[in-house]
């Protein structure tokens, strides 16, 4: 017998707005200081009142734009009811019925050439829940309720149940996770919760008459990982055979559970669950007023999305013709790094070779410097300076990389620019030659001190060339190689 | 004649005048207060030093020729349901004993610049939830004009306390008819205004889509000029509406040329008191002498209206009490074993019988299988009770009826018949469905010498109008000037 695997998963996006998304308090991350960031509305006191915070909803259409879904022309909020510590109303504000957009799609690269589509069944805005805080003495203290987080916006995204492999799901996150900080939508920092997610798994056995038997539905709340993502599916989808070659029981035998991931010992374990079936009894809030957006609303944030990574990364294969690797590579690093090659390719003229020093030469910097591109002095117009003098063949790629160096070592005292770039060029002799007078008269003395070599390359050994260019490069320094082989063949033929 | 004799536009001329102090006002309220509220017991809690030093600081700055408020050193007093900085609001709940909300109610932020003297803290039935008072924690209210019955509620001690001249004007608040049944009942002046004219920010929430701030005042005068000082947008609440505030008490002198009076002929119909119909019918007479147009309007769905209104009220309300659940703040048992005793027991402790029963009527018709039947069936006929009265305001402008089937009920009588009680708000709850502005004033005497209200609705947003209407038969009457032992 073998089996499929079935993967949905619901992902939690924290916005990065900077006030909460039913008051104006700080969504900083401040776990330190708890219930500070706090006042009566999110508290939930007695008579306090929720207002939409607008900037929170046009980042949820972003992000769902983002998604490819639609945008409801109407939208509400719902009350989701349930006692917890963390929830000070006794409910969330969230949407139900009518969330603010559906049916979207995420294209994943599965690595074997065919993209998996994941659709989007819908995307709604919601507030989050505050943190319960649990003595972890061992000596039985009472629970403590930290609400700072409380009321921070979050968009759920719910997949179809379209994925198919552990791997697949984790692509699908880097996927989102790529997307949502490119749209600056969310931080997206997984550490501080800023983007979590639940999984809901199960496996369709196959059966010898060709029928296939569903195993019962788990989902895995709270991963806060892409790694742990993928094991805790890995562990599952074992889990599940195991226990289904054990016990035979379908989805018919057994209703939904949940169950949380260990990390530390690789393998999901059972939730505490709820003593009785949850109603949620999900009614809108009469304290909030409907959402309705025009056409032209939604328009108006579309207009002022940036490119998707992944209509990007077409693009940079298309336009600049970069190879994948190169694109993913940049693409990888953020839309700042992709600003900053995008700059210095259309400046220099000549993409390849600026793809090749943002993922070379700019990367390994940052990477030695321990700096974020908005901190690194090169800033992208005096690297695309640097590059247009190799493309207009005033420098060879070796000395660009001698000026690239120096402007780094004297940042400090000099802030690099294209002046800097042109005195260091000075300074140092770089320039390439280009009086073809002198190349010419080089060029002679050479051919005429060669004899030799210039008979083995009139009698076919091309190779001979090279010792010919070489000598020449010696006498005119910061000639071009190129130049001077297509010099010495003109005079030689 | 003492002040206590003055109603508050009275007592506003000689604030301003300089022929009172607010300090001598203030003191005169707090001595009535002392005097009579043993009897009474409209207040839960008077902080008497602060009320007099808020009255001095605004007669300093009268003296030092500062421009003042529209209530510059009116005192009011403040349903338990109203947030004060400081002060304790109980909703007459055991749940909040003790709480002390670090914020003030958008209406108490108005009241400060008006200028107000923040009296006290009035009793009420329990989170707004009641008729009669006899559900407050804390011990029932008596009816100042007899004090072996109940006053109405739930804004029970708000409306009491002005009957009784404890204080001039009060603010409470209106679900299903929390101002104007206890106003008619204690023979005063309660509005329910539009829904969205007054900010229900820092209104401790019973049915949110229901709930409205109103004042009560001894004449329509004074109930106007408070309202006028109350209204208005606020941000903070997203049901607020932007609508320009009239200036009502400016207008509400100016007597209506050409109105036109609806009656509903189901109003009169059985289970009204026949003194009251009697008295109602001779206010539309009056009205009729005034030069007013009288015709009747058909409201065929206003029979469905307790239905409706007990399915979404407890519906939103066991939503909005779901957050005193003994952690964060009010109160919490001291002995259970886990988180969920913890609950059930701070629950079952902390909420009173009738807030019980409604919590659990709305868990019901909120839960899985029942909301189509209850909630959103209910969400239907309230939109068509509100289309009944938009037809009918094509018609007409103001619709004139009862505001209560009985006069005040003696304490205890409908105390174990929730049903009975709840047919006390059968005139008021229509009004709150449809968001329509709402006025009771005093229209008569039974035999047994109990006060009768008359009731008038309008078009939303249209106070201004019904203001005047109210106005022009009390100055046509003296119904308004009568008072308890008096
Ligand atoms: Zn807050």
């Amino acid at each position: 017998m073998s089996y499929d695997v079935i993967i949905g998963l619901e992902v939690h996006v924290q916005l990065q707005t900077q006030t909460k998304i039913f008051c104006g308090c700080s969504t900083a991350f401040n776990p330190d200081q708890p219930n500070v960031q706090t006042c009566p509305v999110c508290l939930g006191l007695p008579g306090a009142l929720p207002v939409l915070n607008r900037h929170a909803m046009r980042l949820a259409v972003k992000t769902a734009l983002g998604l490819g879904c639609q945008i409801a022309k109407f939208t509400k909020w719902d009350r989701k009811q349930y006692f917890y510590p963390d929830l000070p109303k006794g409910y969330q504000i969230s949407q139900y019925d009518l969330p603010f957009s559906f049916d979207g799609h995420v294209d994943v690269d599965t690595g074997s050439g065919e993209p998996r589509r994941v659709r989007i069944l819908r995307a709604h805005l919601e507030e989050d829940a505050g943190k319960n805080v649990h003595d972890e003495s061992g000596r039985g203290r009472d629970s403590q309720v930290d609400l700072n987080r409380a009321g921070t916006p979050l968009v759920e995204i719910v997949t179809q149940p379209d994925l198919r492999t552990a791997a697949e799901a984790r692509t699908f996150l880097q996927a989102m996770h790529s997307l949502l900080t490119f749209l600056e939508v969310s931080d997206c920092n997984m550490q501080e919760g800023s983007l979590r997610c639940d999984a809901n798994v199960n496996l369709h056995v196959h059966q010898p008459d060709g029928s296939k038997v569903a195993t019962p539905i788990v989902e895995v709340k709270n991963i806060n990982s892409f790694r742990f993502t993928e094991q805790a599916i890995l562990h599952e989808v074992d889990r599940q055979w195991e226990l289904f070659q054990k016990t035979g029981k379908t989805i018919k035998d057994a209703p939904k559970t949940t169950r949380g991931f260990d990390p530390d010992r690789g393998v999901t374990t059972p939730m505490r669950e709820k003593e009785e079936a949850a109603d949620y009894r999900y009614f809108p809030d009469p304290d909030l007023v409907p959402v309705t957006f025009t056409d032209a609303d939604i328009e108006a944030i579309r207009s002022e999305m940036c490119e998707t990574p992944v209509s990007r990364r077409a693009r940079f294969l298309g336009e600049y013709q970069l190879s994948a690797y190169d694109a993913d590579v940049i693409l990888d690093q953020g839309r700042a790094v992709a600003d900053y090659f995008e700059t210095v390719a259309k400046g220099s003229g000549d993409p390849k070779q600026a793809a090749n020093w943002v993922t070379q030469d700019v990367l390994r910097e940052l990477k030695e410097r321990r700096l974020t591109l908005d901190a690194f002095s090169i800033n992208a117009d005096v690297l695309m300076s640097l590059l247009k003098r190799v493309s207009d063949k005033q420098l060879t790629i070796k000395s660009a990389r001698e000026v690239f160096l120096l402007l780094l070592e004297q940042a400090e005292e000099h802030a690099p620019s294209t002046v800097r770039i042109d005195a260091i060029i000075a300074e140092k002799g770089l320039a390439l030659v280009q009086d073809t007078g002198a190349m010419e008269t080089a060029i002679a003395a050479v051919l005429a001190r060669n004899a030799k070599a210039v008979a083995d390359f009139k009698s076919g050994k091309q190779a001979a060339v090279g010792a010919l260019i070489g000598q020449v490069m010696k006498e005119l320094k910061g000639a071009d190689a190129a130049v001077v082989r297509e010099k010495i063949i003109a005079a030689l033929s | 004649m003492g002040l206590s004799d003055l109603s508050a536009s009275e007592l506003l001329d000689q604030l301003q005048s300089g022929a009172v102090s607010s300090r001598e006002v203030t003191q005169a309220c707090l001595a009535a207060i002392t005097v009579q509220d043993t009897a009474v017991h409209a207040f839960l809690h008077v902080d008497a030093a602060d009320a007099l030093q808020q009255a001095a600081a605004i007669d300093e700055r009268r003296v030092r020729g500062e421009s003042l408020g529209l209530l510059a050193g009116l005192p009011v007093a403040l349903k338990d349901v109203l947030c004060q900085q400081g002060q304790p609001a109980t909703c007459a709940s055991k749940m909040l004993s003790g709480f002390i909300p670090p914020y003030d109610a958008h209406v108490v932020t108005k009241l400060k610049q008006a200028d107000a003297v923040l009296l006290g803290r009035t009793n009420m039935d329990e989170f707004a939830m009641g008729s009669s008072s006899e559900n407050s924690a804390f011990g029932v209210t008596r009816n100042p004009w007899d004090l072996s019955r109940i006053p109405g509620g739930s804004s029970s001690g708000s409306a009491a306390a002005v009957a009784a001249r404890m204080t001039p004007v009060s603010l409470g608040s209106d679900t299903g008819g929390s101002i104007r049944q206890p106003a008619g009942l204690c023979g005063i002046v309660g509005m329910k205004p539009t829904y969205g004219r007054i900010s229900r920010y820092g209104l401790i929430a019973y049915a949110s889509s229901l709930d409205q701030i109103g004042p009560f005042g001894t004449d329509v005068r004074s109930v106007a000029t408070v309202l006028e000082a109350i209204s208005g947008h606020d941000p903070r609440d997203s049901t607020s509406v932007n609508q320009p505030v009239p200036e009502y008490s400016k207008s509400v002198d100016q007597p209506l040329t050409g109105l036109k009076i609806g009656i509903v002929p189901e109003h009169f119909s059985a289970g009204l008191d026949t003194e009251i119909a009697a008295a109602v019918k001779s206010a539309i007479d009056v009205y009729r002498s005034l030069g007013a147009e009288v015709r009747e309007v058909a409201l065929p769905h206003a029979k469905y209206c307790i239905a409706t209104y007990y399915l979404i009220a407890c519906s939103e309300a066991s939503s909005n009490l779901s957050r005193y659940d003994g952690i964060h703040y009010g109160h919490r048992a001291t002995s259970f074993k886990n988180l969920n005793e913890m609950y059930a027991a701070s629950r079952g402790e902390g909420f009173g019988a009738e807030v019980k029963r409604r919590i659990m009527l709305g868990t019901y018709a909120l839960s899985t299988g029942y909301y189509d039947q209850y909630y959103v069936k209910a969400l239907k006929v309230r939109r068509l009770i509100r289309q009944d009265f938009d037809a009918a305001f094509q018609q007409v402008d103001v619709i004139a009826g009862p505001v209560t089937p009985t006069a005040a009920f003696a304490i205890g009588e409908k105390a174990n018949d929730p049903l009975a009680m709840y047919l006390s708000d059968i005139y008021t709850i229509s009004a709150n469905l449809a968001g329509l502005p709402a006025i009771s004033l005093p229209c008569g005497f039974t035999t047994g010498g109990l006060p009768i209200g008359l009731q008038l609705q309008g078009r939303p947003f249209d106070e201004d109008r019904v203001l005047r209407a109210a106005r022009m038969y009390e100055a046509t009457t003296d119904w308004h000037t009568r008072r308890p032992n008096g």
